[in-house]
């Protein structure tokens, strides 16, 4: 490599002076010692055949979860234009940073989300009709109702609760880490954040934590380059993320987030290292927010549609599938039943989550607050009863005269 | 047995008994903690269950958060209530909440021990008695002893309790408060208000610290003929309206001493609740004597906090309405 050149490894450097969120040309300094890596290019070609180590079975349905998750987010966003839901937040573009690190885990290793991984969600188990009970609100949510949209829990999988605070999930996975340290157990944490909650102090708390203490946690940045309508430039100064990890005395890579062979095997290295005793990484996933933050927001606002299209080139879905066409694994016949069945599942899926009863009952108002109620509790829940037994407007979004 | 001797006292029994139970905090490893609460327990309990932790009290809470999510029972110490803010966000938004947001899935069940309030020369930043800030955050208990025998208790109460707690230890009393604290395990439920003194004429209800001066004040007022009952409330959340608002009704007169300010104190919620509960028996108003709404001062806070003369006066005051 030319080291008097800037490194840009999509042929397309960035401009940091014009808040410009694409992937930013590094100095050959960091370029040597971050490099972006690659496995997968934007062809679908492999760059190494030994790169190849996700078994062909697991291959196909990750992407069969990939389809999933760009199919539902696309949905969803339907929903909320029909006023069916009232808010939804995807991960268009972010697919492989998100399935190629939650499927590189353990079963018994818990993640802990921001509020994209939806995907990394549904891989642990949490049934789809429930995700979607969830959207609504409606009695068959798993958190009953109590929080927004794309908020979701799932125990069962290991799968933590979501905050709307940014970074605050850094420490406890920390937390966790530690715990299962003393407990004995091989368990790694997976935790979630953007770009934007790098500048939040639970990152900077998070990752000191996380080095001086050495526990086996991982740390993955989906640098997607914005944080709403602010592009990373206006979160940090480095040149990239995963240099910060030099800064705390841990391990830092950074890869292709939109491909799924790069992030797959750099989430298994720093398995590994952590299951070793070898402590934390930072894994920075460079990827692209295709959409806006929410549906809240129209990215025409902030950023020109220009800084887009290059990523459409770098679709993470669709290097896999060139993949997978290559390799046999798929043909068009399979490919079309494949996108069908999604369909069909998300279809059948919604159907059962709306047919559930629209709300939570009134009771669970007060429950889960802390394991009893307290008396204070009961007597509110009475007191809410009788009002709504005396004018049932108490339950109704309009109370005014129309 | 002092104060801390109780805390530390309950923090051994527990980790003896349970060896979920750790501590984390500033200083509280080898060095036993500023306040000597965790003297020798990581001599006992190794360097994994009692350890230092960088200087972020948002790092200590989001860390015990994850350790009580896993199945531990995290202790965190914040060295001083006046530096608990910068957690406030993993208090209010993460330790309050997380069984409720997550539908009851995930249940967060830790005791963050601070010492709390004024009067030891202080100053702005190691005075501060900031209860009612966390009682309003709904989904964390708030408890707040008085004395040793309490302070070991209830603090073997928290740690075994399956809801967060906030555990404010009077450091103004820290060691000035003894007492015969009983040996092995002992368990005070969370919840309870103690009479600490029957009266007929007047109701006095105090926690922590000020409680001494609470009933400094009724001892006195005794001596002018005015007969208080004096209420130590111990647990601020839960609260135990029921023994309040039959003292009141017997009494028909009630004093809230706190040394937070006034203004949305909790003193404020309790005389809402009492005139609420007891209003045809009261003869005079609900009185407050608490600190002033300034933050806390150095050079005066003898005359910031509500010691036994203002509230003695308040007492005459109130007899006389």
């Amino acid at each position: 490599m030319d080291a008097s050149q800037p490194f840009t490894p999509f042929g397309v450097p960035g401009d940091l002076s014009r808040g410009d969120a694409s992937p930013p040309a590094v100095s050959a300094r960091l370029a040597e010692a971050f490099p972006l890596l690659q496995d997968l290019d934007e062809a679908g070609r492999l760059r190494d055949p030994a790169a190849l180590t996700i078994p062909d079975a697991m291959l196909l349905e990750v992407w069969r979860r990939m389809v999933l998750e760009r199919q539902l987010d696309e949905r969803m966003v339907t929903l909320q234009r029909q006023g069916r839901i009232g808010f939804y937040i995807g991960s268009i573009g972010e697919e492989a940073a998100i399935l190629g690190t939650a499927a590189a885990m353990q079963p018994q290793d818990w993640i802990f989300p921001s509020y994209r991984e939806h995907a990394a969600a549904l891989l642990r188990g949490l049934p789809l009709e429930t995700f979607l009970c969830g959207l609504f609100g409606n009695a068959g949510d798993a958190v009953k109702g109590r929080q927004m949209p794309c908020h979701e829990s799932w125990a069962p999988g290991h799968f933590v609760s979501i905050s709307s605070p940014i970074a605050t999930q850094l420490p406890q996975a920390v937390g966790a880490a530690m715990a299962a340290r003393i407990l004995g157990d091989d368990m790694v944490p997976l935790v979630y954040f953007g770009d934007g909650s790098t500048s939040a102090n639970d990152f900077h708390t998070g990752l000191n934590f996380a080095a001086v203490k050495r526990v086996p946690v991982i740390f993955v940045c989906r640098n997607n380059g914005w944080a709403i309508s602010m592009p990373r430039d206006s979160q940090t100064a480095s040149e990239t993320i995963a240099q910060k990890a030099v800064a705390y005395g841990m391990r830092g890579e950074r890869v292709d987030g939109n491909d799924l062979l790069a992030v797959w095997n750099a989430t298994r290295r720093a398995r590994a290292v952590a299951a070793a005793g070898g402590g934390p990484t930072l894994l920075e996933c460079v990827t692209y927010r295709m959409e806006g933050h929410s549906t809240s927001d129209d990215p025409r606002a902030y950023r020109p549609q220009e800084q887009v299209e290059p990523w459409k080139r770098r679709d993470p879905l669709e290097r896999v599938r060139r993949l997978l066409h290559a390799r046999g694994l798929l043909d068009e016949a399979g490919e079309a039943a494949l996108r069908e069945g999604v369909r069909a599942e998300i279809q059948a899926a919604l159907a059962r989550a709306e047919a559930a009863p629209p709300k939570p009952p009134v009771e669970s108002l007060f429950e889960d607050v802390y394991a009893e109620p307290l008396g204070r509790h009961r007597e509110q829940l009475e007191g809410l009863r009788r009002a709504m037994a005396a004018d049932p407007r108490v339950a109704n979004p309009r109370h005014a005269d129309d | 047995m002092n104060v801390i001797q109780a805390v530390n006292d309950a923090l051994r029994q527990e980790m003896r008994r349970d060896p979920r139970v750790v501590v984390l905090g500033e200083d509280v490893g080898a060095f036993g903690g500023v306040f000597r609460a965790t003297a020798g327990l990581q001599a006992e309990f190794g360097e994994e269950r009692v350890f230092d932790t960088p200087l972020a009290e948002g790092g200590i809470i989001g860390a015990a958060v994850g350790m009580a999510l896993y199945g531990l029972r995290p202790v965190p110490e914040i060295q001083f209530a006046d530096f608990i803010f910068p957690a406030f966000d993993q208090i209010v938004n993460e330790v309050a909440k997380m069984r409720y947001r997550s539908g009851g899935q995930y249940p967060c069940p830790l005791v963050i021990r601070t010492p709390y309030g004024g009067g030891i020369k202080g100053g702005h930043y190691h005075s501060q008695s900031p209860e009612a800030l966390f009682i309003h955050a709904a989904g964390l208990k708030v408890v707040c002893p008085s004395n040793p025998r309490d302070a070991k208790g209830l603090l073997t109460a928290a740690i075994r309790d399956p809801d967060p707690v906030l555990f404010l230890e009077p450091k103004r009393v820290y060691r000035a408060a003894k007492g015969e604290v009983p040996e092995g395990e002992f368990f005070l439920p969370l919840g309870e208000a103690a009479v600490t003194r029957p009266g007929g004429q007047v109701t006095v209800v105090a926690w922590g610290a000020m409680w001494h001066e609470a009933d400094q004040a009724a001892r006195e007022a005794a001596a002018e003929g005015i007969d208080c009952e004096v209420i130590d409330l111990r647990s601020l959340q839960p609260l135990d309206l029921d023994t309040v608002v039959a003292s009141v009704k017997k009494t028909g007169r009630c004093v809230v001493v706190h040394e937070a300010p006034l203004t949305c104190g909790f003193g404020a919620e309790l005389a809402a609740l009492v005139q609420e509960r007891c209003f045809t028996s009261l003869e005079a108003p609900v009185t407050r004597v608490t600190g002033f709404d300034t933050p806390f001062p150095y050079a005066l806070e003898n005359e910031y906090l509500p010691r036994a003369p203002r509230i003695l006066e308040a007492l005459r005051q109130t007899m006389a309405y």
